[in-house]
């Protein structure tokens, strides 16, 4: 039993438009795992910020809201100025409500005069912005909310 | 100026001795921590703690824009770069100055002109100070005539860095091509530069170093001497001063010989000078400088009763030397062990993980510098550096005996730590007599494989 590329590509999008994060497929002498892009990553980042409260102010609120599973996190890639807009004075780059994709790009890091872009790196609907524009954000720190289930 | 807040671009136990300082004078802290460190008692201490990048340190503690726009965001006067990482790149302290920070250091072109060993070595030469008989490299082939006229054994060395990394012995000619080669590709991944030099390799040789203070306009003072030979693969591992058994005549030259290489540079703040001392013929050769807080400075601290970061902070801040040579005394002797999270049975190799307990030794004439407590990680990333325990005492076999004592009441559970190689050195009646060479450790190790791992247990 063999698999062509268009075979895997049609399970990746069968996987793209379900609700699931990961698919595991077991043919004889074969195995295929896929998963989501990103769906480990802000899981592993939400346990850590479940274990130390006192370092990160926002995960009290992610623990009690209840939606973990459904909601993800967009964190800051580096420690930096975080900016919403491409310019002063310009519309954001998202708002509550907003659809994104992985490679959206939310909002942009300043370090040392560098502006960096931040890409969502999942998809859905953003559900909450909790970086300020023009705060100091640490690596890490959870810039928005986005809301998984709101895509289905 | 008087500095009101300082970062810390570090981590570790160094992170909360200068947060202790910074403390007692009024100062306040920010530590900039990676992901790894958060929750470690540095980002505890400090008054506040900004998370600069992920756990490995060329996203962290490498990394000078995440630094510097920590420091400039939250305020901060000053930079206290700790040892290690970016306290010896002249990056950091460039940035500093081009942003209107302090470095708590020398300045970026001092940093450079020390950092590159053949610099240094010929500076050392114009000042008089002896070096070992060596010299630069064109290409290997020129390796073998550089080789012949030097005579063997020798030391394959980089031009870029120290540390052991990119240096190979060189015991026969037929090699030194080979090993040049070797060292060369080795120095190019650890420093980004693949100069290396040969020096003359002396046998039996002690590691003396002196500490010294410069005002950075040519005033230098020296806070006296520290015997670093007990190392394994060019890492220290136990520290004390003063040297033991020195004559009077060396050890008054070597301070001086420091003194001197620092005062041609108008050096500022605390640095090292290392010397290789040949006991047989009672001479000294300059090695390097080290610009920089030294791992091993507590003992200093502990025999002068001066303050080292406090003096740091205090020639940063423009006050300048506030000790004349004349009020630097010594009073007794240190020791410092330095207590490694690794793996003595399996070739010392790094044991990290979670320290479920932790107990360090307390009383009279005992000082321990850490950031161990029970709980605390030991992440990979890092060096495995514990914690350092220091003791002090009127005579060598006082702080000797206090060390003996503390090593063996200090209790470390969830990691391995090489505390058996310590009580074990502390025993030997070789180290005991003082003055060993640098190659007494490793002889020890080698020389003796069963009964050593059967102590070591």
């Amino acid at each position: 039993m063999t698999l062509t590329a268009k075979d895997v590509a049609e399970i990746t999008r069968l996987l793209e438009a379900s609700d699931f994060d990961e698919l595991t497929l077991e043919l004889d002498g074969l195995k295929l795992a896929v998963r989501r892009k990103g769906a480990a990553g802000p899981a592993a980042l939400e346990s850590t910020l479940a274990a130390t409260p006192a370092a990160q102010p926002q995960a009290p609120e992610n623990a009690s809201s209840g939606e973990a599973p459904s909601t993800q996190s967009i964190t800051a890639p580096l420690l930096g100025t975080f900016y919403r807009a491409p310019k002063p004075g310009a519309p954001p780059f998202v708002e509550v409500g907003s659809s994104v994709e992985e490679d959206t790009i939310v909002g942009i890091i300043e370090v040392m005069k560098l502006m960096n872009t931040v890409r969502a790196a999942t998809r859905g609907r953003v559900v909450a912005v909790l970086a300020q524009d023009g705060a100091l954000v640490e690596y890490g720190e959870t810039l928005m909310r986005v809301s998984r289930a709101a895509e289905a | 100026m008087t500095l009101k807040r300082v970062l810390i671009a570090n981590r570790g136990e160094i992170a909360v001795r200068i947060i202790r300082t910074c403390r007692r004078l009024g100062i306040e802290t920010v530590l900039a921590a990676s992901e790894a460190d958060r929750d470690s008692m540095p980002a505890r201490l400090a008054d506040r703690t900004l998370c600069i990048g992920a756990a490995r340190a060329s996203d962290s503690y490498l990394n000078v824009s995440a630094i510097l726009q920590a420091a400039l965001a939250a305020r901060a006067d000053a930079i206290h770069p700790g040892y290690g990482f970016l306290s010896e790149r002249p990056a950091l302290a460039q940035a500093c100055a081009e942003h209107g920070i302090i470095f708590i250091g020398p300045t970026a072109a001092q940093i450079e002109s020390v950092g590159d060993k053949l610099r240094a070595r010929a500076q050392a030469q114009g000042t008089q100070v002896p070096v070992l008989p060596g010299g630069a490299l064109a290409d290997t082939g020129h390796a073998v005539a550089v080789a012949r006229r030097l005579g063997l054994p020798l030391l394959v060395k980089a031009v870029g860095g120290g540390g052991g990394r990119g240096m190979k012995r060189v015991e026969r000619l037929a090699e030194v091509a080979q090993l040049v080669e070797l060292a060369a590709s080795e120095a190019g991944a650890a420093f980004g530069d693949a100069r290396v030099y040969l020096e003359r390799f002396v046998t039996h040789a002690r590691h003396v170093e002196v500490q010294v203070l410069g005002d950075g306009e040519g005033d230098v003072i020296h806070l006296g001497e520290r015997d670093c030979s007990i190392q394994r693969r060019y890492q220290k591992l136990i520290e004390e001063t003063p040297a033991p058994g020195l004559p009077d005549s060396l050890r008054h030259g070597l301070h001086e010989a420091a003194v001197r290489f620092a005062q041609a540079m108008a050096y500022r703040g605390a640095g090292t000078v290392e010397f290789l001392v040949d006991p047989q013929r009672d001479e000294f050769y300059f090695l390097e400088m080290n610009a920089r807080i030294q791992v091993e400075h507590p003992v200093t601290e502990a025999v002068t009763g001066v303050d080292l970061v406090a003096e740091q902070i205090a020639i940063a801040s423009g006050e300048g030397l506030r000790l004349r040579q004349a009020d630097v005394h010594w009073r007794g002797c240190a020791i410092e062990c330095r207590v490694n999270a690794e793996n003595p049975a399996r070739d010392f190799a790094p044991s990290p993980g979670r320290v479920s307990s932790a107990r360090w030794p307390a009383g009279d004439g005992i000082r321990v510098d850490t950031h161990i407590e029970p709980g605390a990680q030991v992440p990979p990333f890092y060096d495995s550096l514990l914690a350092k325990i220091i003791t002090q005492g009127n005579e060598r076999d006082t702080a000797l005996e206090r060390m003996w004592r503390a090593i063996a009441s200090t209790r470390i559970e969830g990691v391995l730590t090489n505390l058996p190689l310590h009580s074990m050195l502390l025993a030997n009646r070789e180290f005991q007599a003082g003055g060993v060479d640098t190659g007494f450790l490793t002889r020890l190790l080698e020389g003796a494989p069963t009964s050593v791992e059967a102590q070591l247990g």
